[in-house]
């Protein structure tokens, strides 16, 4: 268990390899009005990995991962308890400010969800309101994130084009080349691939796979394949609680909880 | 199938065909009951209108009462000024406060607001015309284009408001997570990201509001007034095709007539050209499929 002393600001633990914790959940719980959906959660997400959350529909596993940038702060009538720390600060913190928060903390949506724009512009949205380049220098940060993406092939000469003549697949990877474009160094992905089909999700996963180097990845998905295919560590949710979490590998061949095996091998949800 | 059950469903088939065909026939009829008298609007004023129509009628000014010739270059001015202040005054408030009711419209004051706005539409032009005049003309002592424009003004702001509200509140959330999830602040995310996704809709607002003000006679009788003479300035009366309409259709002569066929002409095609030109400038390039 890592100290809660605010002095000592565990910035990265070594724990078990070279991987540092990126993000440290500490006792999180989440308030809909009177419903709780999420029950004292308690988790260390290390940093240049990709950790999947994996759980039955409503499990809070979706409402976990919203309150890693705070995007449960729309939401009217929510409560959250507990300490989220991202390299050892406090998010939840009042001076802590959103915008800077979330320019950290990016996120991909279930659907695929490009602004009713050019492609162009549906990356240099996010660059311009943070006014991190313009003119020449914009255009080559869109290239550069539309090429960490693996779009740019496909999109060089449609620049133009409105972002929903791309398909599904590319409007997806549209929305990851966006977020990738204020370089953040945590990527959230709310079931990326869940309304796409499987050849656009491998290619998803292939980039996942490519962007772990130098990234920091939590995943939400329903597919425990890919689960298990992407992710170094998995955690298992059920009813708003962390049920387990540990190495993708004995998640899925070994896990220690009942619930978790039952899970994991189809026996429900 | 037994003869006589075959020969029930083939009777139960003729029966639903039938009233298939008679459920068709009754909504064509419908629906060419709805677009006739529209038809024979358009039909009698262009058959009417275009006779009185010449270079004269755009260029010229009015002549005296009963003198043939003439035309009504300043009332078509004075509409289009009319229209202008009217704009400048009912689309600020009418779109702000769309955008107010559908972000921020989940408390009492939001309701009264909706409330008063559905009151607003449904008060009569001339009540409006009224209100204006005890406002400003009574105040200022003087029938003024500036009057006008906020009668007019004032009409707009509740169907501009209503449709940006609904069009606003359609945008799916999913978008405006996506914009507030990369830093921008609520307020960016709607006007760059919300209000142009709704952008196609608000224009068919401000269309419908701009399309029934530009017609309005009632009002302007009481702020703007009319004029015979060439009057840009919003601080004096001013011309309207509307007004023109009425002051020449009441007049015994027969040229007063055709000119004012002709206004009604013109007053059509003009409402007709704004809508084309706004559909055209803010048509959906970036259109988000459903």
């Amino acid at each position: 268990m890592v100290s809660a002393s605010a002095s000592l600001r565990p910035a990265s633990l070594p724990r078990q390899g070279d991987r540092g914790t990126k993000i440290e959940v500490e006792h999180l719980s989440f308030y809909y009005g009177r419903f709780q959906a999420l029950k004292d959660v308690s988790l260390a997400i290390r940093e240049r990995q990709i950790t999947a959350l994996i759980g039955p529909s409503g499990c809070g596993k979706s409402t976990f991962l919203r309150a890693l940038n705070r995007m449960n702060d729309i939401i009217e009538g929510a409560r959250t308890e507990g300490v989220v720390r991202l390299d050892g600060e406090d998010i939840y913190d009042p001076a802590v400010d959103v915008v800077a928060l979330r320019r950290r903390v990016g996120m991909v949506f279930q659907r695929p969800n490009p602004f009713p724009m050019s492609v162009f512009e549906n990356v240099a949205y996010a660059p311009r309101i943070h006014g991190l380049a313009r003119g020449s220098d914009l255009e080559e940060l869109v290239e550069d994130s539309l090429k960490r993406a693996a779009l740019w092939e496909e999109v060089k000469d449609k620049l133009k084009a409105s972002a929903f003549e791309l398909s599904g697949g590319q409007q997806q990877r549209l929305c990851i080349s966006r977020v990738l474009a204020i370089d953040p160094a945590v990527v959230l992905m709310d079931e990326p691939c869940s309304a796409l089909d499987p050849a656009s999700t491998l290619r998803i996963e292939e980039l996942m796979h490519e962007l772990q180097q130098k990234y920091t990845i939590v995943i939400v998905t329903h597919n425990m394949q890919q689960a298990a295919r992407v992710s170094q560590e998995t955690g298992f949710f059920l009813h708003g609680e962390l049920i387990e979490f540990g190495p993708s590998a004995m998640i899925f061949t070994d896990p220690t909880d009942k619930r978790t095996e039952d899970y994991v091998t189809g026996r429900f949800g | 199938m037994s003869a006589l059950a075959a020969r029930r469903a083939g009777l139960q088939q003729l029966r639903r065909r039938a009233a298939n065909s008679t459920m068709w026939f009754v909504a064509v009829l419908c629906v060419l009951a709805a677009i006739l008298p529209l038809g024979f609007v358009l039909y009698y004023v262009l058959a009417q209108g275009a006779s009185g129509i010449n270079l004269d009628f755009f260029t010229k000014l009015p002549k005296p009462v009963g003198e043939p010739g003439g035309g009504m270059a300043n009332a078509i001015v004075g509409s289009l000024i009319l229209v202008g202040l009217a704009s400048l005054v009912g689309l600020p408030v009418g779109i702000l406060g769309g955008i107010y009711l559908a972000e921020f419209g989940n408390n009492r004051f939001a309701w009264t607001i909706r409330f008063l706005s559905d009151v607003l539409s449904g008060v009569p032009s001339i009540v409006v015309g009224i209100f204006i005049w005890a406002m400003v003309v009574v105040p200022t002592h003087r029938l003024s284009g500036m009057a006008g424009g906020a009668a007019l003004g004032v009409m707009m702001i509740p169907t501009v408001m209503r449709t940006t509200e609904e069009l606003v509140r359609l945008v799916p959330m999913s978008l405006r997570e996506a914009s507030l999830s990369l830093g921008a602040t609520h307020r960016r995310t709607v006007f760059k990201v919300v209000l142009v996704a709704a952008r196609g809709g608000v224009v068919t607002g401000v269309l419908l509001a701009v399309s029934r003000i530009a017609g309005e006679a009632a009002p302007l009788l009481l702020t703007a007034g009319s004029s015979p003479f060439w009057s840009t300035r919003i601080d004096q009366p001013m011309p309207s095709l509307p007004v023109q309409i009425f002051t020449y259709a009441i007049q015994p002569y027969d040229d007063c007539h055709r000119q004012a066929w002709a206004a009604a002409l013109v007053l059509v095609s003009l409402v007709f050209v704004l809508s084309v030109a706004a559909r055209y400038a803010t048509r959906g390039r970036f259109r988000m499929v459903r």
